[in-house]
């Protein structure tokens, strides 16, 4: 692949490398993300109507999520695989916890208050999920067995209920994909695949069953939006006016008007998008899908050259969840998925995704940064 | 753990990975063509759609607030009702120069400071582009003086709505309560989806307790708006607000009139049961305050005056206040004296004016000097002899006193549906430990016999506990709101589990009798209201003492000032063979029970028997 020649280049050259090499920072990968960073400033600074104060809000959070992931780049990956276990049962303690004395906000039970700082623990099980996942699978010869398909399901869907039960429905399901994702990694059959896909379209009713008020009203508010215009469709239709109206070019950074007279909802948070699309346009939205791509493939790289089975599995869910995100996001904000609260990644105002999604990318760099034998 | 450890096929497991991960991205490529696809449809094809949408037709989604529901007495009469107004509004995003515009308001339409401060702290809570009311309630000359240069105002306008209105004012002020505006902290703890469009929420009283039913359901309409932002349409989109439902009320408004007229310049309550239902007919607390200020905007001066007044109007003495019950508890006591077979309807005692602890020397004083002589537990209810509760508290002991008035409903909240209500106290000696870290004191016993000490009790708790006798131990539930109208369907509100006290019969008829001669007998302490009646009234008076008198002083009403003079109390149920109406009276600083608070009761009691089919 290209990248790996470029990577080569930094390795060997400057100072700055030498450095970044030291910290186990994967220079690529890297720089994909500051760009990011930097557009969403600039998209921000917009949505929020040219508060500086978010911004800040924003830098410190970008700062301490860059820390995680510099922290946990430095940790060797078998780290990681030795303590999956530890750190997966602790994340099901706290989800515990927090549906028995966790905190309210906005409607749901998320939060569990320790005292000094409010903590999410379904974020940390994000990742944790796919580790123990993964650990478990390479205990064993791959492609897994019956036996081991069936013991992950059940490791996958704890979790993935108890958010579901906060109500959560966004994190849920990412942390059931990102599971999901280490089974087909780990080399399940296709017709196992398709069986379960087939098995879970037929449980679609009793899920329903099971949906709170407003998730229903979501659901058919994402069939039909013009039902409820003023109300949940209310969301979706200011965001395809506001991306239909950016057009080809896009009407100019700052140029938002949809946002900017308080039409479109949540506009720094979850439909960001829509204030990106309106300004930059259809160019720059395929800009920003390319960027994307960019370091999913690296990320895909990284899986790749990783070195056993546990590592291969982990770096491969983790970036599949990334593009889950991707997805998900921008698929509710134009309009072809039902609204879901999951932010778009790296750019949306918010600190404790971005805390994880950076931690998910520093453990990447610690997988491809410590590897036996370093190509010189 | 033994772990299977068969060699794995690492060529194997490298090539299933390395097919996956391409099939992964193939995956990921074409669900990005989807959303490139998606974008493509949005951005290139419907772009001239959605940006005229975004350009021409700026719609914009108002609230429609709901009309509140009306509040009605028992006959129908209005309590509380909607009334049309002008209010005048600014959008702070549509004025070019804010303060200016102010300015010119100002001295136009004779807007006073304060409101202009006020218009400030609103503005500041809420976005740029919603209205903010200025002046509420704007007269008919302001409207028409603005109406002429409302062209020159851009982003003010006026606002026709409906302003909470009380047309029974001060008399019903405590009970049926207020509106006021949205104030912060309730902000934060209101639907706001459900608040949008509504300035005002019930404070107190009824308006608070019916709040989520009074309110209704706020609708929306589309609205499409000029490049100004000045509402053109309304468009088709339009969700219809759902009014709120309407109360109607057990109170009788005239009732309440009579029982208020008839405190007169005095502070107090006045309390009336319907017996059979538990309904309050009666819920007055003296002096009131008129309840409309509150509703377009209490002025900080008028505020001021109502909560420094001496006599405290805007605390609801019916609900909240507590008093010593004084001698009408001694109806209680005596049933309890009976039911525990402590005294009998027969035994009597000599009363010599006052009453001695065994092997003590301090002396309990009665209320008449000279003593009531032999008194048997009938001539002690009749004559108020306090001796005689000294000796029978003293035999009863404190906690069965506690126990038995507790099933009364003293000391515990009657659950009527306001908000705010105190419990008071029967004092016990569990109680006293927890609160005073002190063991309980015999001398204390006795002054609980005639309602005095750490006893507290409300007015609604008094008017409770009689109609509770008068019902012969069924326990009654004192309730505001007896049906709620929704669309012209109308519900009653859901009846408390019934209890039952247990009682003997006998024990019941000989107070009740005993009460009867209270009003009706030749030695009543309440003889005064018993003539030219065709019905009987059974009562009792009580007067509580507001600061206690030392040892060798003599009272003498004349040298005490108003302020320190006896609370004066009467509890009564109507008529005594049939009990229908039961009712408490508190008359602050109104001397004795007898001669100040019976012609209330007795004043309610008749024209509410008036009334009642024969």
């Amino acid at each position: 692949m290209i990248t790996e020649t470029r990577q080569e280049h930094f390795h060997t050259s400057s100072l700055v490398g030498k450095i970044l090499r030291k910290l186990h920072i994967d220079i690529p990968l890297l720089a994909g993300l500051l760009i990011i960073s930097a557009l969403s400033f600039t998209v921000l600074y917009s949505a929020s109507g040219q508060n500086t104060e978010i911004l800040i809000k924003q830098g410190v959070r970008m700062a301490i999520a860059f820390g995680f992931m510099i922290l946990l780049a430095h940790i060797n990956p078998q780290q990681f695989q030795r303590h999956s276990v530890l750190l997966y049962g602790l994340g099901v303690v706290l989800l515990v916890g927090v549906l028995l004395m966790g905190d309210m906000g906005k409607g749901a039970q998320r939060w569990l208050n320790l005292g000094f700082f409010r903590f999410q623990p379904s974020e940390m099980i994000k990742v944790t999920t796919p580790m123990m996942i993964a650990w478990y699978l390479a205990e064993h010869p791959l492609p897994p067995k019956w036996k081991q398909i069936l013991i992950a399901g059940v490791l996958i869907f704890v979790p993935t209920l108890l958010i579901a039960k906060q109500p959560d429905l966004g994190t849920s399901i990412l942390v059931a994909s990102s599971g999901a994702a280490v089974l087909f990694f780990a080399g399940i059959s296709w017709r196992f695949l398709l069986t379960t896909l087939v098995a879970l379209a037929s449980m679609t009713p009793i899920l329903w069953h099971f949906m709170r008020e407003y998730q229903r009203t979501r659901v058919l508010t994402f069939i039909n939006p013009e039902a409820d215009p003023l109300g949940a469709g209310y969301h979706i239709i200011q965001s395809k006016i506001a991306i239909g109206s950016g057009g080809v070019n896009g009407k100019g950074w700052l140029g938002s008007t949809q946002s900017e007279l308080d039409f479109l909802p949540e506009s720094s948070t979850d439909f960001i998008f829509a204030v990106f699309a309106e300004e930059f346009g259809l160019s720059g939205c395929l800009g920003l899908l390319c960027l994307y791509l960019l370091i999913i493939s690296r990320c895909l790289y990284i899986a790749v050259q990783a070195q056993d089975s546990y590592s291969r599995l982990l770096a491969g869910s983790l970036t599949f969840t990334f593009f889950v995100y991707i997805f998900v996001n921008i698929g509710m904000v134009v309009g072809i998925l039902p609204v879901v609260g999951v932010p778009l990644p790296l750019i949306s105002y918010g600190g404790t995704s971005m805390v994880t999604l950076l931690s998910s990318f520093g453990i990447l760099m610690s997988i491809h940064t410590h590897r036996k034998f370093l190509p010189t | 753990m033994s772990r299977a450890y068969s060699i794995k096929d690492s060529i194997t497991e490298n090539r299933i990975f390395l097919s996956r991960i391409v099939t992964i991205f193939v995956f990921i490529l074409l669900l990005t063509t989807t959303l490139v696809v998606r974008l493509i449809y949005l951005q290139v094809v419907g772009h001239e759609q959605y940006s005229s949408m975004a350009k021409k037709n700026r719609i914009k989604l108002a609230p429609v607030p709901p009309t509140r529901g009306i509040i009605y007495d028992r006959k129908g009469k209005v309590l509380a009702e909607n009334v049309p107004t002008y209010t005048l509004e600014l959008i702070p995003e549509q004025i070019p120069a804010l303060d200016d515009t102010l300015q010119k308001l100002q001295s136009l339409l004779n807007i006073p400071d304060e409101k202009i401060s006020q218009f400030h702290r609103q503005r500041k809570r809420q976005k740029r582009f919603n209205a903010t009311p200025l002046l509420l309630h704007m007269s008919d000359a302001q409207v028409a003086k603005f109406a002429v240069v409302r062209h020159s105002f851009p982003g003010v306008d006026i606002h026709a709505g409906l302003l909470r209105q009380y047309p029974y004012s001060e008399i019903t002020a405590h009970v049926v309560g207020y509106l006021g505006r949205i104030n912060e902290r309730e902000l934060k703890s209101l639907p706001v989806a459900e608040y949008r469009g509504t300035h005002h929420i019930g404070k107190t009283g009824v308006e608070k307790s019916y709040e989520n039913i009074l309110h209704g359901t706020t609708g929306y309409a589309e609205i499409e708006t000029n490049a100004q932002g000045r509402a053109i349409r309304t468009l088709d989109t339009t969700i219809n607000p759902k009014p709120g439902s309407n109360l109607y009320l057990a109170l009788d408004i005239e009732l309440q009139q009579i029982a208020h007229d008839a405190l007169d310049n005095y502070n107090g309550a006045v309390i009336a049961i319907d017996i059979t239902t538990g309904g309050v007919l009666v819920f007055t607390s003296r002096p009131g305050f008129d309840p409309n200020l509150f509703v377009s905007g209490i002025s900080t001066t008028e505020y001021k005056a109502l909560q420094d007044s001496d006599d405290r109007p805007l605390f609801n003495r019916a609900l909240r206040g507590l008093y010593p019950p004084g001698s009408t508890i001694k109806p209680f006591l005596g049933l309890a004296g009976l039911e525990y077979q402590t005294t009998k309807t027969h035994s009597k005692l000599f009363c010599p004016g006052y009453y001695r602890l065994p092997k003590l020397s301090h002396r309990y004083r009665d209320w008449k000097k000279q003593g009531h002589g032999s008194v048997r537990l009938k001539d002690a209810i009749i004559q108020s002899c306090d001796v005689y509760f000294y000796d029978l508290a003293y035999k009863l002991g404190i906690e069965r006193i506690h126990n038995f008035l507790v099933q009364f409903g003293f000391s515990e909240k009657t659950g009527i549906d306001l908000s705010g209500e105190k419990s008071g106290l029967i004092p016990s000696k569990k109680w006293k430990k927890a609160a005073y870290n002190e063991s309980w004191y015999h001398g204390e016993t006795l002054i609980t016999g005639i309602g005095q000490g750490f006893t507290q009790v409300s007015a609604l708790q008094l008017a409770r506990a009689t109609a509770t006798l008068a019902n012969q131990g069924k326990v009654v539930y004192p309730t505001l709101v007896t049906r709620i109208e929704t669309d012209n369907s109308s519900q009653p509100t859901a009846s408390k589990k019934p209890q039952n006290i247990t009682l003997k019969t006998e024990n019941v008829t000989f107070i009740i009798d005993a009460m009867i001669n209270v009003v009706h007998g030749a030695r009543g302490t309440a003889k005064r209201i018993g003539k030219d009646i065709d019905y009987q009234i059974a009562g009792k008076t009580g007067t509580a003492q507001v600061f206690s008198v030392k040892q060798e002083e003599q009272y003498s009403e004349e040298e005490i000032a108003f302020k320190l003079r006896d609370h004066a109390l009467f509890i009564a149920f109507a008529p005594a063979e049939n009990p229908q109406i039961a009712i408490a009276v508190i008359v602050e600083n109104g001397g004795h029970g007898g001669s100040v608070a019976a012609p209330i009761a007795a004043k309610v009691i008749k024209k509410y028997l008036s009334e009642q089919a024969p």
